[in-house]
């Protein structure tokens, strides 16, 4: 940014509201959004009582469980008492394990936030490359190959790519483990070894989506009237695209880039399943199923947050980006 | 205890390892000899937040497995089911209502402090408080009050005789616990191993109790239990040497399992089978000729060929698995016979009716089950709807809760409890809701007798009435499939479930 603070006040002030208003849009999403959550979970059928006693509990049983529970008071109580929980930091106490929902996810949030760090580590730079080259190149020979490198990243689904990257290295040439275990105070050659394949079967799809994405934004600037003129003044090629095309596109590609990594929150559960790899989202289905409404509201909760906190970010960086938003 | 003097020869022999294990003696070869010492990791197949060191909830394989390494039982089972003597040196009774127990000397819990009898009163008589939330409740129930007698001693009062008391306190979920422990954030037992820790949806990790009650067991210094849901993520793990042992290999991937040279296969054959329920309740499925009709419709050699890949026993339409101690062998096996069963529905006055069933994945194999049942019903006539519905949810919304649906049962250590548990009339999960006077009447009988054979006949003719007249077709019994690294050594099947009976921890030994 530029300028400095007592001559151009109004400079500062535009963007700002417009990134206050985002934030204030985020709450409110995320304030409906509990309420669905909220709603939707209660329409599942079953409930935690009945999961817990299982297939043959009598009614008599699953109705003492029950209370025991607190399931027996009307929902509106319930979605009021957990709201407020979830303001003051504290989403509950697990129904199924008896344990704290923080301290739960506590276990397992780090381990979902290290895999989609070292996962965007690996693919923000290698879509960035790629979407950057095979919009430079377009239409030659090393878009196509690009292209058809992407396509076929989106369309592998991600068990296949892991349950052969397994078959390969864990399997048949034993060099890496077949399930995600890290110990607790690995080396770096354990923590390597560990996290190899499923970092390598997550960045599979979020490089493809990513890359194909940037080409999009990059090629849309390419074909503005003024990559033109700073091509017929000479400007080589390299220079019109990071000085030039860049800070434009700047604003896409970030969008872009939060979309593919909210990704990692949620939809890592297949290689989370595969690698055996207790994250969050198999957290999440584990919740679902055993009916554990308090932690699944709670996760549901961090994915949409997460989601919202990403495109947030997005959003701030493209107001900042754009100077006419950020002149007002 | 019950059976201690019947042996049945040649079953014996065939299961080796438990003759090794039992009797040091055994003159064998050098590798077969238990060593100290190892560690390995073992891959179950489910892990989840409601994983429990509290033995009254056990709900899977994982906590069963779990509760046997940390805690140890009144009585133990061998590979024929009987309740051997474990914490409890001697179990006697006249009756069969009142039961004299008297505890091992010199016992000690995890903490140092000594078994006594008030802990096992305490672990028996908190299945019956609601707010513990057990299992086996309605087994529970039957105990009318315990008491201890002696620092050593007590005496357990059953509501009715059952002569079956001991092989039902050898299950994983009557395993004793401290006395008033109701905290289980870590485990104090008196079991094989130690807890050291414990993340209900990662991993248990147990160490060797040097203090184990039977001398120079176990053998493992360390085991690390985890769960890999995904059968081929599970395979994969003990191909590539990250796990040592799975259980649940499903039989599709038994080839890639005896492929490799360094793992092995343990078969357990099982009295585990999923069957279609008619319910009683409603006019057509109640039907005792439309019974007939479907049980006769049942292909069993194509189910046990198609479906298990050959790893399945031949059901008989009646609970009890060949292999059992009080298996009928005199009611002929019921033929898939699809013109007696065209002549059954012709009958019952049932042809060109359409009736919808209920298969889900979680009931094993119903999907496939269901839709063989409906091509062959189709060609006498009968049009079956197969409803394919969620497996999540599938107990509480749609089994026994439609005129025609799949269950699975798991299986029970004694004839009396699958008996009392499932087919009885007013059992809580009779599944049928089938009421047979008869049956009621002789399998109160069996109860208070204490002849065998005479308990064996009436658990005969039982077998008879549900194979007969009860609406449910059990068409085969499912054969568990464990696999494991070849070093390990000691497995022999229990027939219970797999990995022993989920007892394997505390026979095994690494020989590596």
């Amino acid at each position: 940014m530029s300028g400095s603070a007592s001559a151009q006040r109004p400079t500062w002030i535009a963007p700002l509201r417009l990134i206050a208003a985002r934030i204030g849009a985020a709450l409110l999403t995320l304030l409906l959004v509990s309420m669905v959550i909220f709603a939707i979970s209660g329409l599942l059928p079953g409930d935690a009582a009945q999961e817990a006693l299982g297939q043959g509990a009598t009614a008599g049983q699953i109705a003492a469980l029950r209370h025991e529970m607190g399931l027996d008071q009307p929902g509106p109580v319930r979605y009021v008492r957990w709201l407020g929980g979830i303001v003051k930091g504290d989403p509950g106490t697990s129904i199924v394990a008896n344990q704290p929902v923080s301290k739960i996810i506590s276990e397992r949030l780090p381990n979902t936030l290290r895999l989609a760090a070292l996962t965007s580590m690996v693919a923000v730079p290698l879509a960035f490359l790629i979407g950057v080259f095979s919009a430079i190149a377009r239409g030659r020979r090393l878009d196509r190959a690009l292209n058809v490198l992407t396509l076929s990243m989106v369309a592998l689904p991600e068990f296949l790519v892991a349950t052969l990257a397994v078959l390969l290295f864990a399997v048949k040439l034993r060099w890496l483990p077949s399930i995600a275990l890290v110990p607790q105070e690995p080396t770096l050659g354990e923590f390597l070894r560990a996290y190899t394949m499923p970092v390598i079967s997550l960045a599979v799809i979020v490089v493809a989506q990513m890359a194909r994405m940037i080409r999009a934004a990059i090629i849309a600037e390419l074909d503005r009237p003024y990559v033109e003129m700073a091509r017929l003044k000479g400007v080589r090629p390299g220079r019109l695209i990071f000085r030039h095309v860049l800070p434009n596109a700047i604003g896409p590609i970030v969008n872009a880039m939060a979309l593919s990594l909210s990704y990692l929150f949620g939809g890592a559960i297949i290689v989370e399943t595969i690698f055996s790899y207790p994250g969050l989202a198999s957290l999440m289905v584990n919740a679902v199923t055993s009916r554990d409404m308090p932690l699944l509201q709670a996760c549901a909760m961090i994915f949409c947050a997460t989601y919202l906190l990403l495109v947030l970010i997005a959003d701030t960086v493209a107001i900042l980006a754009n100077p006419q938003l950020r002149k007002g | 205890m019950t059976g201690a003097t019947s042996m049945d020869v040649s079953r014996r022999a065939l299961l080796g390892g438990l003759a090794a294990g039992l009797a040091a003696s055994g003159v064998r070869a050098a590798p077969s000899t238990p060593r100290h010492g190892g560690s390995i990791r073992v891959a179950s197949i489910a892990t989840s937040t409601a994983d429990t060191l509290d033995p009254a909830k056990g709900n899977n394989s994982t906590d069963y497995m779990r509760h046997y390494m940390l805690y140890s039982g009144l009585t133990q089972y061998d590979g024929q089911l009987r309740g051997r003597p474990g914490l409890a040196e001697r179990m006697e009774t006249r009756d069969n209502v009142n039961w004299s127990i008297r505890l091992r000397r010199g016992v000690h819990f995890h903490n140092g402090k000594p078994l006594s009898a008030e802990d096992v009163v305490w672990s028996l008589m908190r299945h019956r408080d609601p707010k513990t939330g057990s299992k086996v409740a309605n087994i529970a129930e039957q105990f009318a009050g315990a008491r201890a007698t002696g620092p050593l001693d007590l005496q357990v009062r059953l509501t009715g005789p059952n002569p079956e008391l001991p092989a039902i306190l050898a299950g994983s979920h009557f395993v004793i616990i401290e006395n008033g422990r109701r905290d289980f954030s870590t485990a104090n037992g008196t079991g094989p191993y130690i807890c050291r820790a414990f993340a209900p949806g990662i991993r248990t990790v147990v160490t060797r109790n040097p203090n184990y009650w039977k001398p120079g067991r176990p053998y493992l210094d360390r085991i690390e239990l985890i769960g890999i849901s995904d059968e081929i993520s599970r395979v994969n793990a003990l191909l590539s040497g990250d796990v040592q042992m799975i259980n649940a290999v499903s039989p599709g991937s038994v080839k890639r399992v005896r492929a490799s040279a360094a793992h092995q296969l343990m078969e357990t054959p099982s009295g585990i089978y999923t069957d279609l329920i008619m319910r009683a309740d409603n006019p057509v499925t109640s039907n005792p000729d439309f019974i007939l009709a479907m049980k006769y419709l049942t292909d069993r050699e194509l189910i046990k060929r198609a479906l298990f890949r050959g790893y399945a026993t031949i059901g008989n339409d009646q609970p009890i698995p060949p292999f059992h101690p009080m298996y009928n062998s005199n009611i002929p096996q019921r033929p898939f016979d699809p013109e007696r069963a065209r002549f059954h529905l012709r009958k019952a006055g049932l042809q060109n009716v359409r009736l919808p069933i209920y298969v889900s994945q979680a009931a094993n194999a119903s999907v496939d089950m269901g839709s063989i049942l409906q091509e062959h019903a189709a060609q006498i006539g009968l049009k079956l709807a197969v409803n394919r519905v969620p497996g999540d949810g599938y107990w509480a919304t749609h089994w026994m809760k439609h005129p025609l649906t799949y269950g699975n049962n798991n299986a029970r250590a004694t004839a009396d409890l699958t008996f009392t548990l499932n087919y009885q009339s007013q059992a809580a999960m009779n599944t049928t809701g089938w009421h047979n006077p008869r049956f009621d009447r002789l399998l109160a009988e069996a109860r208070a007798s204490t002849d065998i054979a005479r308990r064996k006949a009436i658990f005969g003719e039982l077998q008879w009435l549900v194979h007969e007249y009860c609406g449910v077709s059990i068409p085969a019994f499912i054969t568990l499939l464990d696999g494991y690294d070849r070093r390990l050594k000691g497995l022999f099947p229990i027939p219970l479930g797999g990995f022993m009976g989920y007892t394997f921890a505390e026979y095994v030994w690494w020989d590596a």
